[in-house]
C-alpha cells in the first residue's frame, strides 16, 4: 500500500503541488492525469525523491520514503519514462538487467530474470538479447524499458507519460500489454498521463490533478458519471460520458439469453464495442459467443438502460 | 569488365601532378653541406640501365592508379610507385657522389618530395576506398613502418645527406628523440591527469565552466614563441626563490619552462573536449539512471564515460599532434628534442640538418595521429546500424 500524506512542492514560492494525499492499493494501477502544469509529473517525482517533497510525506508499505537513501529508494521503485531512456552502449539484456546489477544479483539470476521479461513482452529471448536500443523498432524500445523498470521486482512501478512517444496503433497494443503483464504480476502502478481516454482504459484509480491540488480520486466510472468539478467535466469531456462510461462494461454483464444475427463479439468486449456494432450494420442485437459456444446475445435497449443507470 | 574502365579523378590528378613532378630536379648535389646545390633530373642520376627500371616504376604505378574500381590494383600502384622513388634514390645517391669530392652531399630534391606526398596520397586514397576496420588499419601502420625501419636500417640510403647529418649525430639524435617523446607524451599526459578532473567538475557545474573555460581560451592564443618566451622569467624566479626548485630542474631555461607551456596548451582542448563528451550522453538516458537509482559516481562510470569516450580521446588525439609539433620550439630555449636539430641547421644554413628535425616529427605526428584515430573507433559503444 502507498500513502501520500499531504505531500507539496513550491518552487520560488509558486506551489506545484499543493497539499496532495491519496491511498493506492497493492496490485492495482492508478493513473494520475492532468493537463500540463497540473503538477502530476512533480508528483510522481516526489515518490521516489526526484524531486524532495517541501512538506509532507510518503509511505510504502508503512515505511517512509524519507527514511532511505534516496538512490537506494529508487532501486525498489521502477521508473518508465517517455521516450525509453534505454541506454545506447547496452545491449537489451544488460538494460533489463541494469537493476538488479546494482542490487549484485548474481550473473545467472539476472540473466534468468531476463529471458522472463522478454518473453513476458513477446520478445524472443535469443533473438533480442544481445541487439542494441538502436536495432529496435520504436514499440520494442518502449516495451524494453518497461522491461527494466520492472526487472528487480519493484514495490511500485512510476511511469511517466510511457506511451507519449508511440504512434496510436502502437500506443493502443502496449496499453494493453501493460494491462495484461500488471494483472499477470500483480504488480502496483502509478502512470502520469494528460490523455484521460487512457487513463480510462487502464486506470482501477483515476487521480485528476488540476493546479497543483488533487481534485478528484475514484475509479472510472465515478469520474465519468460524477464529475467533481467543471475541470473534470471538461477533461472527460461532455459529449463523449456516456460513450466512455459504457466502454468499462463488459458485455458479460448485459448478456440475455437468445439469438441474434450477424458477426458475434466476445463476452470480454465493451458495451461500446455492441453498440458500435449495432450501429453500424443495422441490427438491434448483436450474438455473444465465447470459444465456439453461444452464450446469448446483447441487445440495444440493455445497453441503453446501462447508460441511463449512471446516476 | 565496363566498370574498370572508369578512371578515378585522384587518380588522374595524382598522374598528372606525378608526370609534372618528374619534370622537375628529383636530386640535387652540392659541393659541401652548406652550399646550395644543382638540380639534377631523375634520367640524369645514373647510367639509364640504372635509372630505367626505378623511372618505368614509378610510371606504371601512377598509371595503375587510374581505374576507379580496381582499389587493389590502385593500392598496388603505390607501392610500385614508392619502390622505384626508392629504387631512383637508391641508384643516384652513389652514383652522383662518384667523384664529386670529400665534401659533396646529395639530397632529395622537389621532383622526389612530391612524387613522395603524391603517391603516399594514391595510397591513402586506395586504402580509403577499402574502409579497413580499425585493427587493419593498425596491421598497415605497423607494416609501414616496418618498412621504413629495414629500409633506413639497410643502409640503402646512407649516402644521403640527411642521413650523413644522422651518422655524425647519432647518441645526440638517440637522446633528443627521447626528450621529444617526454616532451610530447609528458605534457600530454599531464595535462589528461589535470584535465580530465577539471571538465568532470565544468560538467557538473556549469558556473565553475563559465569560469574555468574562458581562461583556458585564452592560454590558447598566447601565440607559441611568446608562451615560451614568458616562461623564462617565470620559472627563472620560481628556480631562484623556492628552496628546492632548482634541484628537481626548475629553471628559466630547458626542459621544465618548455614541458610547462605545452601542458598549458594541453588544457583546453582536453577540459572542452571531456565537457562536451559527458554532454553527449541522451538526456532521457540520464534521468532514466537517476530513476532507477544510480549514485552520481556510477551514472559517471557507467553512461557518460563510456559514450563520451571518443570525444574525449579525440581532445587527446588533438592535443598529442598539436604538441609533438610545438615540441618542436623547445629546442629555442634549451628544452632539447628535435628542435635542437632544426635551430642548429636553421643557424648553419644546413637544410639537411633542418630535416633531420622535422622529418621524424612529422612521422611521428601522422603516427600518433592514425593510432589515436584507431582508439577513438574502437571505444565507439554504439553501433552504426539502423533497424
Amino acid at each position: 500500500m502507498i500513502e501520500i500524506d499531504s505531500i507539496a512542492k513550491t518552487y520560488d514560492g509558486i506551489k506545484a503541488v499543493d497539499g496532495v494525499s491519496m491511498t493506492v492499493e497493492t496490485g492495482t494501477i492508478t493513473v494520475i492525469v492532468g493537463t500540463s502544469g497540473s503538477g502530476k509529473t512533480t508528483l510522481l517525482r516526489m515518490i521516489n525523491r526526484l524531486e524532495e517533497p517541501t512538506s509532507g510525506e510518503v509511505r510504502i508499505n508503512g515505511a517512509s520514503t524519507l527514511s532511505v537513501k534516496p538512490h537506494i529508494l529508487r532501486r525498489r521503485i521502477g521508473y518508465a519514462i517517455q521516450g525509453h531512456g534505454l541506454f545506447p552502449h547496452y545491449t537489451v539484456a544488460r538494460n533489463i538487467g541494469a537493476v538488479p546489477e546494482l542490487l549484485n544479483w548474481s550473473h545467472d539470476k539476472i540473466r534468468a530474470r531476463v529471458d522472463e521479461l522478454l518473453e513476458l513482452f513477446s520478445m524472443e529471448p535469443a533473438q533480442f538479447r544481445d541487439r542494441y536500443p538502436a536495432e529496435l523498432s520504436g514499440g520494442q524500445q518502449q516495451r524494453v524499458g518497461v522491461a527494466r523498470a520492472l526487472a528487480s521486482r519493484p514495490d511500485l512501478l512510476l511511469m511517466d507519460e510511457p506511451f507519449g512517444a508511440l504512434d496510436p496503433i502502437i500506443r493502443t497494443r502496449a496499453q494493453e500489454d501493460l494491462r495484461r503483464i500488471q494483472q499477470r504480476l500483480g504488480s502496483t502502478i502509478m502512470l502520469v498521463t494528460h490523455d484521460m481516454e487512457e487513463a480510462i482504459r487502464l486506470g482501477d484509480r483515476i487521480a485528476v490533478m488540476d493546479g497543483g491540488k488533487l481534485v478528484q480520486h475514484g475509479t472510472p466510472a465515478e469520474i465519468i458519471s460524477r464529475p467533481a468539478t467543471d475541470f473534470v467535466a471538461n477533461m472527460v469531456g461532455d459529449v463523449e460520458r456516456p460513450l466512455r462510461l459504457l466502454s468499462l462494461i463488459p458485455l458479460s454483464e448485459v448478456v440475455e439469453d437468445g439469438d441474434a444475427p450477424g458477426d458475434a463479439l466476445s463476452p470480454e468486449a465493451s458495451l461500446r464495442d455492441a453498440l458500435s456494432a449495432c450501429l453500424w450494420t443495422g441490427r438491434t442485437a448483436v450474438p455473444i459467443v465465447q470459444g465456439g459456444t453461444h452464450l446469448g446475445r446483447v441487445t440495444l435497449g440493455a445497453i441503453r438502460a446501462r447508460a441511463e443507470a449512471h446516476e | 569488365m565496363k566498370a574498370g574502365t572508369i578512371v578515378s579523378a585522384p587518380g588522374l590528378l595524382f598522374g598528372a601532378f606525378g608526370l609534372a613532378a618528374l619534370l622537375t630536379p628529383f636530386m640535387t648535389l652540392a659541393a659541401n653541406r652548406i652550399v646550395a646545390g644543382d638540380g639534377i633530373m631523375a634520367w640524369n642520376l645514373a647510367e639509364p640501365s640504372a635509372v630505367l627500371p626505378g623511372l618505368a616504376a614509378v610510371l606504371l604505378g601512377l598509371a595503375l592508379g587510374l581505374p576507379a574500381d580496381l582499389t587493389k590494383v590502385r593500392l598496388a600502384g603505390s607501392v610500385l610507385g614508392l619502390a622505384g622513388l626508392l629504387w631512383l634514390a637508391v641508384q643516384g645517391a652513389p652514383a652522383l657522389l662518384d667523384g664529386a669530392g670529400e665534401y659533396a652531399r646529395v639530397s632529395p630534391a622537389t621532383g622526389f618530395w612530391f612524387l613522395l606526398v603524391i603517391l603516399m596520397l594514391l595510397m591513402a586514397d586506395a586504402l580509403a576506398a577499402m574502409s579497413p576496420g580499425p585493427l587493419m588499419r593498425g596491421a598497415v601502420l605497423a607494416a609501414v613502418l616496418g618498412v621504413l625501419a629495414v629500409i633506413l636500417w639497410s643502409g640503402a640510403l646512407s649516402d644521403l645527406s640527411v642521413l650523413k647529418e644522422y651518422a655524425s649525430r647519432r647518441d645526440a639524435f638517440g637522446r633528443e628523440l627521447l626528450r621529444h617523446l617526454g616532451l610530447a607524451f609528458g605534457s600530454v599526459a599531464a595535462a589528461a591527469v589535470i584535465g580530465f578532473p577539471l571538465g568532470v567538475l565544468c560538467h557538473r557545474r556549469a558556473r565553475l565552466g563559465g569560469a574555468i573555460l574562458p581562461v583556458l581560451s585564452f592560454l590558447q592564443t598566447i601565440p607559441s614563441l611568446a608562451m615560451f618566451g614568458l616562461m623564462i622569467p617565470i620559472l627563472g624566479w620560481v628556480g631562484n626563490t623556492v628552496p628546492g626548485a632548482q634541484a628537481i630542474g626548475i629553471a628559466g631555461i630547458g626542459f621544465a619552462p618548455a614541458y610547462l607551456a605545452l601542458v598549458l596548451y594541453s588544457l583546453l582542448p582536453v577540459v572542452g573536449n571531456t565537457g562536451a563528451g559527458l554532454a553527449a550522453a541522451p538526456p532521457a538516458a540520464l534521468e532514466a539512471a537517476r530513476g532507477m537509482g544510480m549514485t552520481p559516481g556510477q551514472r559517471l562510470l557507467r553512461v557518460e564515460l563510456p559514450l563520451g569516450l571518443p570525444i574525449i580521446l579525440t581532445g587527446l588525439r588533438i592535443v598529442l599532434v598539436q604538441n609533438i609539433g610545438l615540441a618542436v620550439i623547445a629546442g629555442l630555449i634549451g628544452g632539447g628534442g628535435f628542435g635542437t636539430f632544426v635551430f642548429q641547421g636553421l643557424n648553419q644554413t644546413a637544410t639537411d640538418l633542418i630535416l633531420l628535425g622535422a622529418l621524424p616529427t612529422v612521422a611521428l605526428a601522422l603516427a600518433s595521429a592514425i593510432v589515436m584515430d584507431i582508439l577513438v573507433d574502437l571505444t565507439r559503444r554504439i553501433p552504426k546500424v539502423s533497424p
